[in-house]
């Protein structure tokens, strides 16, 4: 269940794979807004802690949207434009 | 270094005003590492090192006066892990071999517990040191503590004490016949305002200039050395004890650095010297090269022409003090302890001897005696 939902339809559509499964999303839009949509409320776990991670600022901040984007780990997924065949790995893939 | 003095001064009863410039970019207290150090404090000086340890042994007990537990805020993250001095090579190692025998010649209590590490005894502490690293020095009383978290909890204290906090530059502070008992008063000025007061303290850091101090009967000879910080995303937890120059924070983050610079009020950052702080980092912590860096930053500390703090009781006006030092975080418990006590006593000067400005009086005759 997803509480985002695009509000302004994709003028053109690219795929990422995100933990394996196809998604189609905007060349306009971050991988965070990817993310979100899917229903994915955190994307990695914090190092220290174990805790998970979520994004709250979705600028570029507060660092709790980092994944792993094409092998890159520690991405801040929030500022990473989407391009197509992007390949995108949550450390909690299994996430509500 | 005001709010711990004026939180000390409210503690004992005192009504204080704090008039605080704010978090501009020459605040050491906003720019700096979070190291409470111990070690090679006060090479030359044994009352420096004492000071600086009984201030880490007060450390713990200041820590959780201002954690009062109401707070949502982040805790200060005081911990008192041990600190090493890192050694490349086998040069530094002697070198530091040879400053360590100076320290336990010297420096008394605060010397006699550093001890010296070799690589493997270093690696049965960190186990992530690299091929290049020799060994270190390790003193059992230095730790780190959050430095932001750690002004917001003394700001907070600050409140329930009763301190009133003025937001303003101090542009002038004269003398003044007034009716306190003592039959003098001081007057501090700001832009807006004008605040009486019976006794004053500078502790303006690299704000404590000539204009300021010299009418009051003190001298601070002060300038700004640049430090640059570099801080890296966070990362597992691979550092216990806090090195020098590489302290893991609670959230993960590494900070790394200690170049110093004489570059005047310039907090700006260079490719330089952010580049020899990571090829050191990396030497010593080879897996930080993975690792990536996500900020740096320049902070001025605020040095005396000896680094040793400087603490002064004007002959002149005995109601005004100075009280300054780079040490802002590893003194802090001490500033709220013992130097406001003392001040509160009227026995600064008495108590200091070591840190009044009097010594560079002394060292500019000797200088000029020597040329002639």
């Amino acid at each position: 269940m997803t509480l985002w939902t695009r509000a302004i339809p994709a003028s053109e559509t690219v795929m990422i794979h995100v933990n394996g499964q196809p998604v189609t999303a905007s060349p306009d839009e971050t991988v965070a807004t990817v993310l979100l949509r899917m229903g994915l409320r955190s994307f990695g776990l914090h190092p220290v802690t174990g805790q998970p991670l979520a994004p709250a600022c979705l600028m570029g901040v507060c660092f709790g949207c980092l994944c792993q984007i094409d092998e890159r780990p520690g991405t801040q997924a929030c500022l990473e434009p989407v391009r197509d065949g992007m390949t995108v790995q949550t450390e909690r893939p299994d996430a509500p | 270094m005001g709010a711990s003095l004026a939180l000390g001064f409210a503690r004992a009863g005192a009504s204080v005003t704090m008039v605080d410039a704010g978090d501009d970019r020459f605040h050491a207290s906003v720019g700096n590492f979070g190291l409470v150090w111990v070690q090679g404090k006060g090479a030359t000086c044994p009352d420096y090192a004492d000071l600086s340890l009984r201030s880490a042994k007060a450390w713990q007990g200041f820590a959780e006066t201002l954690e009062d537990g109401t707070s949502t805020d982040a805790p200060l993250g005081y911990r008192r892990c041990g600190g090493v001095k890192i050694t490349l090579g086998a040069e530094e190692l002697d070198a530091a071999a040879a400053g360590l025998d100076r320290m336990h010649n010297q420096s008394g209590p605060a010397g006699a517990d550093m001890i010296l590490l070799d690589r493997d005894a270093l690696r049965d502490r960190i186990a992530a040191i690299g091929p290049e690293v020799s060994g270190g020095t390790f003193c059992p009383h230095d730790g780190h503590a959050d430095p932001l978290t750690t002004l917001r909890a003394l700001h907070r204290a600050l409140r329930r004490a009763g301190v009133r906090v003025v937001r303003g530059k101090a542009l002038r502070v004269s003398a003044e016949a007034n009716s306190e008992p003592s039959g003098q008063g001081f007057v501090i000025e700001t832009e807006t305002r004008r605040i009486a007061c019976g006794r004053v303290v500078l502790a303006a850091g690299l704000g404590n200039t000539p204009d300021i101090c010299e009418p009051l009967g003190l001298r601070a000879h002060l300038r700004p050395q640049r430090g640059q910080i570099v801080v890296t995303e966070r990362t597992a937890r691979f550092l216990d004890p806090v090195c020098h120059s590489v302290r893991q924070t609670e959230d993960g983050t590494v900070m790394l650095g200690d170049s110093k610079e004489e570059v005047g009020f310039d907090t700006s950052t260079t490719g330089d010297v952010t580049r020899a702080i990571l090829d050191r980092a990396v030497r010593c912590f080879p897996h930080l090269a993975r690792v990536r860096m996500m900020r740096t930053w320049g902070a001025l500390r605020v040095m005396s022409p000896d680094g040793l703090p400087i603490y002064q009781t004007s002959e002149r006006y005995p109601g005004a003090s100075l009280v300054t030092c780079h040490s802002g975080v590893t003194l802090a418990a001490a500033h709220t302890g013992e130097v406001a006590t003392a001040i509160l006593e009227n026995r600064l000067n008495a108590s200091y001897p070591a840190f009044s400005p009097a010594r560079f009086d002394a060292r500019s005759e000797a200088r000029s005696e020597a040329t002639t």
